[in-house]
């Protein structure tokens, strides 16, 4: 258990050192999210009310959204990054040493959780001005709800780069499911606008129990049973398709 | 372990399931191979491209799990204690294994870490090998911006940085100018002579014959033949002596003295040179020369040619080994 700390750690420090070595590109990838905040959220305002949306509050359903968004999309294609080292044989080279297998794939997706987790906190911070008003506290718990979103889709990426090998299949397969599963939630415009069978459908996709979970956060809803369903559903998925992606992993060796 | 063995395998066998068109394929990469690699020697494996000497030594080093067989690595077994085997041997991949990314001093600091030694340890183990490796000049930028030469050692140095008994290298001089080639063998002698066993896996003859105390040559995954590269180069025969004369003449008349003389295995005359196939011929020579000279036949140039590993390669397989390297 300490090794696996220890070598969790140094491969969190290995990676990390990488991100940091082209900082810029922590902030490329909050490109996508930006836009949709400062090009798409004022035609929201101008719908006045509609369901799923209260009247004024239009910043606080948005936001939390655009969070999820950010943690599927920005989080689904760090496996290019490990195609690279599997290619450079990095990889192959920790599968020699003595290093905990886990600890190679959790050093990555923590790095990854905590670019996210950053980038959600300065898309919040560019909100405030937009009129966003926010439970200080909720949004702190939401943020370990992206991570763990985050999480999930770092870990699916990994899992199809260790597969793979090579880049050519890997953005199709990333979009073709990430693409929906973000439509599916409610990321944009909340599913209670959708007619009741796309309603059905949406709640066969377990990312739109963390959009309902983060947008009670952020209303300061503590009460709301959808926080405890999007943890516990986001958890789980989280915890299986890492070990998803660790069998991959550990396939390569055998 | 068994006496001083570092290496011991018995039918280790490697198939690969390939998926192509019209369902799954078994590929077998190596089909059951014996090895013993003695303690502190240099042993080759030589072979030419997808001979399966890489699946070996993937195989030896816990990367690829084997099909059958079994292996003992530093006297530990390869299926039940592949912690003690990572933990204990070095391994040189062919692709080196650098983080391109990051600069050489990082890389070698970071595979101590995992190594398990401590900050400090690990510290003092990259200095030591950036001095040995002659790499001061270079480690502190990223190992993205490395010659073809520098890249190498460094791979060579993460290879080493836990100090191992046992380093498993992969081709290492692939690619490399001649001058770089050079200093990696250097390197590797020095290495030895410190009492380290290296496994090299070489698809050129000349390194194998260079480096290596023991070669096994392993075509289409198999060990076709095992033993030191003078034993090999002797078991295919003699060397070839080629006498020039000044006419055709001269050269006939020579050939029919050395025919009468000697037990020969072949001999053939082309314009005024006379080929000789013959066993020990550097004993023999001064002898031949001398009854050239009681018969006044006189020699313009001698030249002896001792087998190569190329022509025990092409004595067990039929093909040459350079004809596979120029694919």
């Amino acid at each position: 258990m300490m090794k696996m700390l220890r070598d969790t750690r140094l491969m969190f420090i290995r990676n990390m050192q990488h991100t940091l070595r082209s900082p810029v590109f922590i902030f490329v990838s909050m490109f996508q999210p930006l836009l949709y905040l400062f090009l798409f959220m004022p035609l929201l305002n101008g719908l006045g009310s509609v369901p799923g949306i209260p009247a004024g509050k239009t910043v606080e359903v948005f936001i939390p959204g655009l969070l999820v968004m950010q943690a599927l999309f920005g989080s689904a294609f760090v496996g290019f990054s490990l195609i690279d080292d599997i290619r450079t044989g990095v990889i192959e080279r920790f599968l020699v040493t003595p290093v905990k297998r886990p600890a190679i794939l959790l050093g990555r997706v923590l790095r990854d959780a905590v670019v996210l987790i950053i980038q959600c906190v300065l898309i919040t911070l560019v909100a405030i001005p937009f009129g966003l008003s926010v439970n200080v506290g909720g949004f702190l718990l939401s943020l370990l709800l992206y991570a763990l979103t985050g999480v999930t889709m770092a870990s699916m990426s990994y899992g199809f780069a260790l597969i793979y090998k090579i880049e050519d299949p890997l953005a199709p397969t990333l979009n073709t499911i990430t693409l929906p599963v973000s439509l599916l939630a409610g990321i944009i415009l909340p599913l209670a606008l959708a007619p009741i069978w796309l309603q059905d459908l949406a709640k066969a996709n377990p990312f739109s129990y963390a959009v309902n979970a983060a947008r009670a956060l952020f209303a300061g809803n503590f009460q709301n049973v959808e926080i405890v369903e999007g943890f516990t559903i986001i958890i789980v998925l989280a915890i299986l398709l890492f070990l998803w992606g660790l069998r991959s992993l550990e396939k390569m060796s055998s | 372990m068994v006496g001083d063995l570092v290496i011991e395998t018995k039918g280790l066998r490697k198939t690969f399931i390939s998926k192509e068109r019209g369902g799954k394929k078994e590929v077998e990469a190596v089909k059951g191979i014996d090895l013993t690699v003695r303690k502190g020697e240099i042993f080759g494996f030589l072979g030419p491209n997808g001979a399966g000497k890489s699946t070996t030594q993937k195989m030896l080093s816990t990367l690829l799990c084997p099909t059958g067989g079994e292996a003992k690595v530093l006297g530990y077994d390869l299926a039940e204690q592949q912690e003690q085997i990572r933990q204990n041997v070095g391994c040189v991949s062919q692709a080196g294994g650098a983080d391109l990314g990051a600069t050489g001093l990082e890389n070698l600091v970071l595979q101590a870490l995992l190594y398990g030694s401590d900050t400090l340890t690990a510290k003092k183990y990259a200095a030591e090998f950036v001095e040995r490796f002659q790499m001061s000049s270079f480690i502190g930028r990223p190992a993205s911006s490395y010659s073809g030469g520098q890249k190498r050692r460094l791979d060579v140095a993460l290879g080493m940085i836990h100090h191992p008994q046992l380093l498993l290298l992969d081709e290492p001089t692939s690619g490399l100018d001649p001058q770089s080639r050079a200093y990696l063998w250097e390197e590797i002698k020095k290495l030895k002579a410190e009492g380290v066993t290296i496994f090299l896996t070489t698809q050129y003859m000349d390194e194998a014959d260079k480096l290596c105390d023991t070669i096994s040559i392993i075509d289409n995954g198999k060990i076709i033949v095992t033993g030191t590269p003078g034993e090999l180069k002797s078991n295919v025969g003699g060397d070839t002596i080629v006498f020039s004369f000044p006419s055709e003449e001269t050269a006939r008349n020579a050939e029919t003295l050395l025919t009468e003389k000697i037990q020969v295995e072949k001999i053939q005359t082309n314009n005024n040179s006379v080929y000789l196939y013959i066993k020990d011929g550097e004993r023999m020579l001064p002898d031949l020369l001398r009854s050239f000279d009681t018969k006044s036949l006189e020699v313009q140039g001698i030249m002896l040619s001792r087998p190569s590993l190329d022509d025990v390669f092409l004595k067990y397989t039929g093909r040459s080994l350079r004809e596979d390297e120029r694919k």
